[in-house]
């Protein structure tokens, strides 16, 4: 069976895009052969950085005949209908078409049609320019002479010639003729750009890829990447030091050389001064090299791996020279940011982070930093943080943010927040928490620990939700461009892993009362550029605070409103005005006339806190499912008021679920459903709802006198259970109402005659739902 | 490679300026024009009208230039012996794009010494972007032994307008190239003259001291209010020249008008550099330089040059 061997020859195709375009490039033409009736055996394709290459084989030598039958009028049919047959059918003469006998209808003409079947190489040559012209790059390009015209090719890069050949093994393949926009395809390449520039034949896969071979290309990706793997490793050990693997790394250099060449340089030992990390983002981002550990330090050695695409002369001097040289600038620059960044303390940036806007709606880092800094100190007791050091550290953990080192490598942001709060001896849980309050970042990603780091990250990332929320721009579909989910994931982790007892619809609804303080300051302060000095004391008096007459408010002088919460409701009213005046002992303070924009800016308030709450329960399904726990089970806690501890939410959900697996729990839970079928059946008849007390005196048989002092019993037995917190008792204790339940249901009839004993019985029946909502809503359930 | 017959201070690995007389002589053999630097100060050697301008429109266009260029805020008072805010670009503009850019390319590094058995050249995605000239393009920059010497760039639009054809753009970063082929590890110690002894003259011999005075004015002494207002005239004149030379179908002032966009944008640098404009404002400012370059660009298509007749 023949192979296909296709290869677009370009200028340097980007690296990050060369694997995707290779199995884009595989997909494209098997389905279009399959499309065309051509099942093949095998694909594979190929990438360098100059070639994208697909061998496609085991495919027949043409398309299969195609025979179809068609349908034409009765014999005897009037001459117009004949015709329109003859000309839809392509038939010259009616004799050419066949009779056919139908009982029903009688006879008919039948044409059929035979279609043959294309040679392979034919199809090829139509569906390839077809792929090339719309190839899925994420960026193309025009290039030369022909880019004046509209219409003409795109490509990655300018594409410069095309192989394409078909035949079977042993034979000489033909070369497949078509043309893209005047390049012609053939069974000519290129081999290595430097080192075997002249063009060459070639005839199939294999042929192609020894002559390729030869030509100082390895064509398969994954090959150079085990070759760039095992000689940085064999260079390492030589050394006896360790290659620091680099996945990404090692996915873009090998997209950046088609023979590759590892070579060894070094820097010099003053350079390790520099941490370690910051050495290696260096190295990596800027050169593109790997990195070297020294085994018996565990710390980076001074030498560094490149991978160069040319098999040098000189054996690769002037290349290591040259690298090294640049790596040497490299690192002074950061060896001068380290140090630099190094001469004040963290703290001297926070008054930059006034000018630098954190969100349009949200105001500058500064304020967003100071509402996360209350709301850390607020946080920090239930945590167990003091709350001078969570205060401490929420001021400077994100003042890294503006250090050089981090402005050059934002991916470094938080660490080195710690080295240089550690650098200045800031207390260690301050220097802990600069690094760890951005965690967890993802689902496998660390999360905090030390009580400080707790509750800055709580703060910062319930600050965040509380925000976006507040300015209605919430997470929707696959759209989260502030990775909101993450923040909520974020929090639910940290509380669940720590085992934190925290309420978190009060946590939200502190953090809103520092936005909504906040917001109120910043809309006298900028909103209408007015800057006002103003103080609103707990009486409600305001009065001028001197000092900020002549000035706007900076952020860390908040003119703090004792929150009694009339205060805020003459703030509400104010919000709402169009228009308002400050008065005090006949002088006029101060006088605003709103802009309507503005006054329609103010934050929307209105179920934060249980709009807020669904969310984290949303997201606590996912987490909680991603772990195997039934997510209706999670409905089922958080059907019921007040759960908003995450921990407790948890802990029921998982007694729930061990008990629902007992024998005792399917029971009662079938039990439970019989009891409410019934109830719902008849109140439904009744157009009532039986709750309320039974009646004593009306329970007359022995299972459900037995059954009213059971639930009695166990209602007061879970509730204590459940106020203790100790949810493996209360299902203990809810257990203990299966065997009442299920003689109750054996012995008593519910739809007595008498329609007092019914409705007591039906009143009952309510006890049994009241008694198990105390742990759950049984009807949502599932299973 | 480079010519053995040259006497030693025309070596492009031994002098500055026999590097870039090197460069010149190689594309002039091209078919380039080589102009001179352009009168102006500007912050790349795109800015020049021989590229911004003359790549849009359908007519072929070679040239060659060096371009000082400034930028205000790389100013480092001449101590750090990579960074400068006044340094040399060659720039090398070929409309439409041959199909043969890199080996010419290529070829003109071997000519400036750089043996291409010996050392790692490579072309590393770049994709160029300049949001005041509301131009873009793709390419690659091009490292030689991990180094980046150049910018190669097929240039998609430039003002707002698509090329039609593409045109090519190389611009080297000559003192970096230098350095490289001198083997100097400071730009200032770079041999200018490719004299030795009492004759030689380096790079800071030039360029050392107004390195320092340049730094000083860009990040403290620049006049910032005259520059608000210099850059308020620019706009203003740079519209008015506009609609003075639009006659309808065709428009006779494009380059005048032009020079007032690379002044505006210049000035723009400048305040810049000086801190005094704000992250917000920033963006607002780039946006005003653009909706400049992109009302010359749109003239320019209007002139003879722009290929008006030839459409």
């Amino acid at each position: 069976m023949p192979d296909l061997l296709l290869e677009l020859f370009s200028e340097e195709i980007p690296a990050r895009m060369q694997a995707q375009a290779a199995e884009a490039l595989r997909k494209l033409v098997t389905d279009k052969l399959v499309e065309r009736g051509l099942i093949y055996e095998g694909a594979k394709a190929f990438v360098t950085p100059r070639r994208l290459a697909l061998s496609v084989h085991g495919l027949p030598g043409r398309q299969a005949d195609q025979k179809e039958e068609k349908k034409g009028p009765r014999v005897g049919a009037p001459e117009a209908a004949l015709q329109g047959f003859l000309k839809g059918a392509g038939l010259s003469s009616i004799d050419q078409a066949t009779i056919q006998s139908d009982p029903k209808k009688g006879d008919f003409y039948v044409a059929v049609i035979e279609k043959k079947g294309l040679p392979t190489p034919d199809v090829i040559a139509e569906i390839i320019p077809e792929i090339v012209r719309s190839f899925p790059w994420p960026k193309s390009m025009r290039w030369g002479p022909d880019s004046a015209k509209p219409g003409s090719l795109k490509w990655v890069r300018p594409l410069h010639s095309i192989v394409a050949t078909f035949g079977a093994e042993g034979d000489e393949p033909e070369v497949v003729h078509f043309s893209v926009d005047g390049i012609e395809a053939s069974n000519v390449t290129r081999g290595h750009r430097f080192m075997a520039p002249a063009p060459f034949t070639v005839k199939r896969l294999d042929d192609w890829m020894a002559k390729l071979e030869a030509a100082k290309v390895v064509a398969d990706r994954d090959r150079r990447k085990q070759i760039i793997l095992n000689d940085a490793k064999d260079l390492a050990l030589a050394a006896g030091l360790e290659l620091v693997e680099d996945e990404g790394l090692l996915d873009e250099v090998c997209g950046l050389v088609e023979w590759p060449v590892v070579l060894m340089g070094s820097f010099e030992e003053r350079f390790l001064d520099i941490p370690d990390e910051v050495i290696r983002a260096t190295i990596r981002a800027n050169q593109k090299c790997f990195v070297l550990r020294n085994p018996e330090t565990g710390r980076l050695a001074n030498r560094f791996l490149l991978v160069s695409n040319l098999v040098a002369s000189d054996g690769g001097k002037a290349i290591v020279a040259g690298n090294e040289r640049v790596i040497r600038a490299r690192l002074s620059d950061a060896k001068f940011f380290w140090d630099t960044d190094r001469v004040n303390g963290l703290a001297s940036r926070l008054p930059k982070f006034a000018h630098i806007t954190f969100h349009e709606k949200l105001g500058s880092q500064a304020e967003r930093i100071e509402r996360i800094r209350r709301l850390a100190v607020e946080l920090a007791p239930k945590v167990g943080a003091p709350a001078a050091l969570a205060e401490e550290a929420a001021l400077v953990a994100k003042a890294d943010l503006l250090t050089e080192v981090v402005g050059e490598f934002p991916e470094l942001q938080g660490l080195m927040g710690r080295y240089y709060a550690e650098g200045e001896k800031l207390p260690p849980e301050v220097a802990a928490a600069c690094e760890d309050h951005y965690k967890p970042q993802g689902p496998n990603d660390r999360v905090p620990t030390a009580p400080v780091s707790v509750a800055v990250a709580l703060a910062d990332k319930i600050d965040t939700l509380v925000g976006f929320w507040a300015i209605d721009e919430k997470p929707t579909g696959s759209k989260d461009p502030y990775a909101l989910r993450r923040a909520a994931l974020g929090v639910i982790r940290i509380v669940l892993e720590n085992g934190l007892k925290l309420r978190l619809r009060e946590t939200i609804l502190e953090a809103g009362e520092i936005f909504r303080l906040w917001k109120i300051n910043s809309y006298f302060n900028f909103d209408n550029n007015i800057r006002v000095p103003y103080v609103l004391n707990s009486r409600g008096d305001y009065s001028v605070i001197p000092e900020y007459a002549s000035d706007g408010i900076g952020f860390s002088d908040w003119p703090f409103i004792h929150a009694a919460s009339t205060d805020l409701d003459i703030f509400d009213e104010i919000f709402s005005a169009k228009a308002f005046k400050v008065e005090k002992n006949g002088n006029l303070y101060l006088e605003v006339v709103k802009n309507p924009d503005t006054v329609s800016r103010v934050f929307s308030w209105s179920n934060l806190d249980s709009d807020l709450l669904a969310f984290f329960a949303d997201r606590l399904k996912v987490y909680l499912r991603d772990r195997g726990a039934r997510h209706d089970l999670v409905d089922a806690v958080f059907a019921l008021e007040g759960q908003d501890d995450l921990l407790l939410v948890v802990r029921r959900v998982e007694a729930l679920g061990r008990f629902l697996d007992t024998e005792d729990g399917k029971t009662l839970l079938a039990g439970y459903r019989r009891a409410v079928n019934i109830l719902r059946i008849e109140e439904k008849k009744d157009g009532r709802a039986f709750t309320g007390p039974t009646n004593a005196a009306l329970l007359k048989e022995p299972a459900e006198e037995h059954l009213a002092a059971a639930i009695e019993d166990v209602k007061a037995r879970v509730t204590k259970a459940v106020a203790a917190e100790d949810f493996a008792a209360a299902m203990t204790a809810l257990a203990d109402l299966r065997a009442p339940v299920d003689a109750f249901f054996d012995a008593v009839t519910v739809n007595d005659k008498d329609a007092a004993l019914r409705e007591n019985r039906l009143k009952l029946l309510d006890e049994i739902r009241a008694a198990t909502r105390t742990i759950a809503d049984f009807d949502l359930i599932q299973g | 490679m480079t010519d053995p017959a040259l006497p030693p201070h025309m070596r492009p690995d031994r002098s500055f300026q026999a590097l870039l007389l090197t460069l010149q002589r190689f594309w002039a053999d091209q078919g380039c024009v080589i102009l001179q630097p352009y009168d102006m100060e500007v912050g790349a050697g795109t800015f020049h009208p021989a590229t911004t301008l003359r790549a849009l429109g359908p007519r072929p266009w070679k040239a060659a230039y060096v371009q000082p260029s400034r930028r205000p805020k790389d100013g480092r008072y001449g101590e750090n012996p990579n960074r400068l805010q006044h340094y040399y670009q060659f720039q090398v503009i070929l409309k439409p794009s041959p199909e043969n850019l890199q080996e010419l390319y290529l070829k003109s590094l071997e000519a400036i010494g750089i043996d291409l058995r010996l050392h790692d050249v490579r072309f590393v995605e770049d994709d160029w972007e300049s949001p005041t000239l509301g131009a873009w393009g793709l390419g690659w920059e091009c490292w030689c032994d991990g180094m980046e010497v150049s910018q190669f760039t097929y240039f998609q639009q430039v003002a707002g307008f698509e090329c039609a054809p593409v045109a090519g753009e190389l611009t080297y970063g000559l003192e970096r190239l230098a350095m490289y082929v001198q083997g100097v590890e400071n730009v200032y110690d770079l041999n200018f003259n490719g004299r030795e002894g009492d004759e030689k003259t380096t790079y800071g011999d030039v360029f050392l001291q107004a390195e320092q005075e340049y730094s000083r004015h860009n990040f403290e002494a620049a006049d910032t209010d005259m520059l608000f207002e210099q850059f308020r005239m620019a706009e203003a004149a740079c519209r008015k020249y506009l609609a003075f030379g639009d006659k309808g179908d065709t428009h006779q002032m494009v380059l005048p008008a032009y020079d007032q966009c690379i002044k505006a944008s210049h000035v723009f640098n400048l305040l810049d550099a000086r801190g005094v404009i704000s992250v917000t404002e920033r963006q607002s400012y780039i946006l005003r330089v653009r909706e400049l370059a992109k009302a010359c660009g749109a003239a320019w298509l209007k002139t003879d040059a722009g290929g008006r007749e030839a459409a």
